[in-house]
């Protein structure tokens, strides 16, 4: 009578990794359908580009790897990668945008470095900034929100778009950005910094036709969609909490700080809030535990950091947006962190262990 | 302390980090009775079942034991004894699979039960507390009780602790998973387990007794209230259900806020705990006189089809105990002694149930998969999450696969309990434990090996010292045997004087050898250089030749090889200036060995004749061609110097001397000078030596040998463009030539004097015209090869 051997503990609990990331796309619905409902079919259909790109990258790297191919390139990482970069996209951005972007993600970024799990950057943010360094002029062609634009944009028209640069009848990019009354459009946060160089205060901005009843047409409900998958993941302990509260709470405090010396000139805090991807990183992107700090003092740190660079980089950099460009800089700045925010041991303290050493 | 009690009382505990819930499953075998089982045929005992020493046996093959005779026995304090679960025979003592997670093999006692389990003499204890501490831990330590909640410790050693103890804890939250031994022993026999806490209580006078029981066990909880209900200083702590709560230090951290110090035992902080199966085990050792011969043993997982508690005698084969409950070996691809969470794998189903087997497990494939492929690790930290010891998993787990054991340690590896909390949750599903394992028995290995090194330097040096110490007796020893013998020497008596003539006989010898090998330093240096068969110098010449011609010709060779054909001379001779260094010296080597066989042969007279009409020559030569005059000079010096140098022996060293020097000096000279043509004298030079020293007086020999040496060389120089074969070729032709020509001068040179060497013109014309044949073979070689 011989039996299987193996080593304790013999039971697991039935999660799985993929299973893990399955449930990260299932909580990006609902931002993704308040994107389909404000902008359109753009977002989606540079998903499923970059999908597609993000999957032969990876089976590419991976044969080339001698690696276990059915089981890695399904375990959801490489497809997260890519729909969170699609997410990311203007909606309209030419098809090899996206294209490029996910094999730069999943070949430069991820498995360069070595695949899951090690890589330092946080790969969707990483193929963004690339594209954005990039391409500029492509990757700031935001469209308005539909119920803005003086044309109307079929599922079709975008996909023209997205091909050959002009809808079914012909229209360039340029004309759909323009906006009912003429002017051409962009984001909430683009034309509020457009506007203080210009001389204008926040108070004018906010009567924009862009920024709407609240925080940005279509932005903030954007933003809302993706608190309430965010909130969805943290209720099944997918995502720790410390990462997207002490970020929101950073930003939060950093421009409410800003907001009470200068109303004038500082944006309030829900207009950072509810603001480009402010909601996608703080519950998405930051949570990415590879790239991220581990221990939660760390992840308290790391969102700390993150909330302060976002407000700088809006408030003062060159760029209206500034998560992905913050994210790569916490995404550095984890090992440091996670050095010195080492929980103490059962059995140790410091006194002790300096004893010892 | 007293806030603890209150906290107690009032049913608050502290948390220690961490922790999961695994599905606890215990209800498969949580209402049925423990099961009495029929005998076994046969009985395993493993000599040892605890940490520490092993007893001696003091029974053999063939005894007839009895039931509750002891079958080790040891003075060590460490070692408990083993006992006779059943009355039978000892059929064998073999190294046999224990229950180890590497199925280690060890030895084992077979007993043989007869059936009718007959008991020794037992005396039974009606008032243990009339016993004294001392009697008591000696018969808890002659029942051969040690830890029976996993670990196995000796208990008369803990049960004996010298610090003032506040708590004494007994252990039953039993929070592994499956497991519910010391539940259904708790309400089968709380009454016993009373009289072993106050044993306990007995030997250590704890301030409080502290029962930590899981919320998962009411029945269990509400029979230990009652039992308990009318001492004060017993309290039943009901904590909430989280695994490893059953851990040493959790536990103590739950009950008392308190955290052992790494490294140090819980009695450091005035805390002492005890498995509440022990504590039976101490009641029936201590009352009944029944050493430990069974335990409660779970035996649970869906794969059998009646799980129940069974009382398994210690020695019972798991295979026996499967089949009582149900076996379905179709069901069942692994049986785990223990709990799912540290428990380890059996390798068959001969292992038997030890001291410490609380569970047996065979679960279906469905409860417990065997397959899980570990995948990459995404630093998702819910390892960190749930480890008690609030270590990193994550990190430990990359170091421990990078063997880093220094980042392992500073990560404090063996704070590690084991518990697979990590490995649980882990989405990866990397058996993270088991990489701890693996990291742990490689650095105690290293330390080992460590510890060995410097017991191998210490001994070392022990040895080296030794030697020393030997040595300084040895001489010692000796000077003063030395002494004693000089004193002897001079006592005057006919022996001492016959022993100094003796010594002194002895010196004067030694002296005499000294003195001659110190008078002829520098003969005896150069005659190394020269074959010692210097007997028959031809031989030795020939066999100098045929040295360097080898050497000029791979050197040749390669020289040329690097040459570009249209450098000039001058280039060529700085850039090849160590080879042309090394030929110069074999050419001079080789003209050193010649000269001293002519000088063997030659008149002292002879010999420094020559040597002035070779400087002469070379002097009017100088401005003709420097350097092959230089190189002509070195082969005359050369030989001029045998002749001069070791031909009799009355001619001063000082002299033999003079000439090397001179070769000395020009071949420094001829450095810088074209190797191809240095390797051409030298070879020239050697023809020469050989005819002379064979067919000619020496004074005409050394002036014809200048000419055609010059030729040769002329030749030489004009063929240096062409390739280095031709070059060989041509080089070759040369000789043959200058071998010619010099057997056609010594035969005019017979009938020459000495004046005949200032005839310049003639000497131009045979030069011409050796120069014009030599060109003219060596076009045709060159041609021959272009063919």
């Amino acid at each position: 009578m011989a039996f299987w051997i193996a080593s304790s503990p013999h039971n697991h609990i039935q999660n799985k990794t993929s299973a893990l990331m399955r449930l990260v796309i299932y909580a990006a619905i609902p931002g993704i359908f308040a994107q389909w409902y404000f902008f359109g079919w753009g977002n989606l259909i540079h998903i499923l580009l970059a999908t597609a790109s993000a999957l032969i990258a990876e089976f590419f790297v991976l044969s080339l790897r001698e690696k276990k191919i059915p089981e890695q390139i399904f375990d959801g990482s490489a497809i997260l990668t890519a729909i969170l970069l699609g997410i990311s996209l203007p909606a309209l951005a030419p098809w090899w945008i996206s294209i490029l972007g996910a094999a730069f993600a999943i070949i430069v970024v991820k498995q360069l470095y070595g695949g899951l799990g090690n890589n330092p950057f946080n790969p969707a943010m990483a193929g963004y900034v690339m594209l954005l360094i990039s391409f500029p002029v492509q990757m700031t062609s935001w469209q308005p929100p539909l119920q803005l634009m003086s044309l109307d944009l079929t599922a079709l028209d975008t996909l023209y778009v997205i091909f050959t640069n002009y809808t079914v009848d012909g229209y360039s990019l340029e004309q759909l950005k323009t906006h009912i009354d003429g002017y051409t459009m962009a984001t909430p946060l683009d034309t509020v910094k457009t506007n203080l160089t210009l001389g204008l205060t926040i108070g004018e901005s906010m009567n924009n036709v862009v920024i709407g009843d609240n925080f940005g047409v279509g932005w903030e409900w954007v933003n809302a969609g993706f608190l309430a998958g965010g909130l969805f993941l943290i209720l099944k302990k997918a995502i720790d909490w410390v990462t997207p509260f002490s970020f929101l709470f950073s930003l939060f405090v950093f421009s409410f700080i800003a907001f009470i010396f200068s109303p004038d000139t500082n944006a309030s805090t829900m207009f950072h809030w509810f603001n480009g991807a402010c909601m996608l990183g703080a519950f998405f992107i930051l949570t990415d535990p590879v790239s991220g700090a581990t221990s939660h003092k760390g992840r308290f740190c790391f969102g700390v950091l993150a909330g302060a660079l976002v407000f700088i980089i809006r408030k003062y950099g060159g760029y209206p947006e500034a998560v992905a460009f913050s994210v790569l800089l916490c995404n550095m700045c984890a090992p440091l962190i996670d050095q010195y925010t080492r929980p103490r041991t059962y059995g140790h303290n410091k006194v002790q262990d300096e004893k010892n050493a | 302390m007293d806030s603890i009690i209150n906290r107690i009382d009032k049913n608050q505990f502290w948390k220690f980090h961490g922790g999961i819930h695994p599905p606890e499953q215990k209800f498969i075998t949580e209402n049925k009775p423990i099961r009495s089982l029929p005998l076994p045929k046969e009985l395993i005992l493993p000599l040892q079942q605890h940490i520490g020493q092993p007893g001696k046996l003091i029974v053999a093959v063939g005894d007839k034991v009895l039931k509750g005779q002891a079958l080790t026995a040891s003075n060590h304090p460490m070692a408990v004894p083993i006992h006779a679960p059943t009355s039978g025979t000892v059929t064998a003592i073999k190294h046999s699979t224990i229950a180890h997670p590497s199925a280690l093999q060890e030895p084992c006692l077979f007993l043989e039960p007869d059936g009718n389990d007959t008991w020794q003499k037992r005396n039974i204890c009606t008032d243990y507390k009339k016993l004294s501490n001392y009697e008591l831990l000696e018969k808890i330590a002659n029942a051969g009780i040690s830890g029976m909640g996993g670990a196995g410790f000796p208990t008369h050693i803990k049960a004996n602790s010298s610090a003032p103890i506040e708590f004494l804890i007994i252990n039953a939250a039993e929070c592994e998973p499956y497991i519910t031994a010391d539940d259904l022993l708790i309400k089968e026999h709380s009454p016993s387990i009373l009289d072993g806490i106050h044993i306990l209580h007995q030997l250590i006078k704890p301030k409080y007794i502290l029962i930590g029981v899981e919320d998962n066990k009411p029945d269990a909880i509400k029979t230990l209230q009652k039992a308990t209900q009318t001492f004060d200083h017993i309290k039943v702590c009901v904590i909430p259900t989280k695994y490893p709560s059953g851990g040493e230090k959790q536990l103590i951290q739950i009950l008392t806020g308190k955290e052992i110090p790494s490294g140090f035992l819980p009695s450091s902080q005035g805390i002492v705990m005890q498995n509440i199966a022990t504590c039976f085990a101490i009641a029936d050792a201590v009352i009944n006189d029944i050493p430990l011969i069974k335990r409660v043993t779970t035996v649970t997982g869906l794969g059998l089809e009646k799980p129940q508690n069974v009382w398994a005698l210690l020695g019972t084969p798991v295979k026996f105990l499967l089949e009582q409950c149900g076996h379905q070996p179709e069901n069942i691809n692994r049986v785990i002694m223990g709990g799912p969470m540290m428990g380890f794998t059996l390798p068959s189903g001969n292992v038997p149930v030890v001291k410490i087997t609380n569970c047996i497990l065979a679960p279906s494939e469905k409860e417990i998969a065997t397959i899980s492929v570990e995948v990459e690790c995404i630093r998702c930290g819910q390892c960190a999450d749930v480890c008690p010891a609030q270590l990193l998993p994550q990190e430990l787990q990359w170091h421990a696969k990078a063997k880093d054991h220094d980042q392992l340690e500073k990560l404090n590896l063996f704070d590690c309990i084991e518990c697979g909390a990590c490995a649980y949750v882990c989405p990866s599903h990397i058996p993270l434990v088991h990489y701890y394992r693996i990291g742990k028995a490689e650095i105690r290995e290293q330390k080992q090996l460590e510890l060995k090194a410097e017991k191998a330097k210490v001994r070392f040096e022990a040895r080296k010292l030794r030697l020393e110490r030997d040595k300084k007796a040895r001489e010692e020893k000796q000077r003063k045997a030395a002494e004693a013998r000089k004193a002897k020497m001079n006592s005057g008596t006919v022996e001492g004087n016959s022993e100094k003539s003796a010594v002194a006989a002895a010196l004067a010898r030694v002296k005499a050898k000294k003195a001659q090998t110190s008078a002829t330093p520098d003969t005896q240096a150069k005659t190394t250089e020269a074959p010692t068969t210097a007997k028959n110098p031809q031989i030795a010449a020939a066999i100098a030749r045929a040295k360097a011609k080898k050497l000029a010709n791979q050197q040749n060779t390669t020289e040329i090889k690097k040459e570009p054909l249209s450098e000039s001379k001058s280039e060529t001779a700085t850039e090849t200036t160590t080879p042309a260094d090394k030929e110069t010296k074999v050419a001079a080597a080789v003209a050193k060995a010649k000269a001293k066989k002519l000088a063997k042969e030659a008149p002292v007279e002879e010999a420094v004749e020559p040597q002035k009409e070779i400087e002469e020559i070379a002097e009017a030569e100088k401005p003709a061609d420097d350097k092959k005059a230089k190189i002509a000079a070195a082969v005359a010096k050369a030989k001029a110097k045998k002749l001069a140098k070791e031909a009799p022996v009355e001619a001063p060293v000082e002299e033999a001397a003079e000439p090397q020097q001179e070769i000395e000096q020009i071949s420094e000279d001829e450095k810088p000078a074209d190797d191809k043509k240095a390797k051409i004298a030298a070879a020239v030079a050697k023809a020469k030596a050989k005819k002379s020293a064979k067919e000619a007086p020496i004074e005409t020999t050394v002036e014809e040998a200048v000419e055609p040496q010059k030729e040769i060389e002329e030749i030489a120089e004009a063929e240096k463009p062409a390739d280095d074969k031709k070059a060989k070729i041509a080089a070759a032709v040369a000789k043959a030539k200058a071998k010619k020509i010099a057997e056609q001068a010594t035969n005019s040179a017979e009938n020459k004097t000495n004046d005949d060497l200032k005839d310049t013109a003639e000497e131009e014309k045979k030069k011409r015209i050796a120069e014009a044949v030599a060109k003219a073979k060596a076009k045709k070689q060159q041609r021959i090869e272009l063919n």
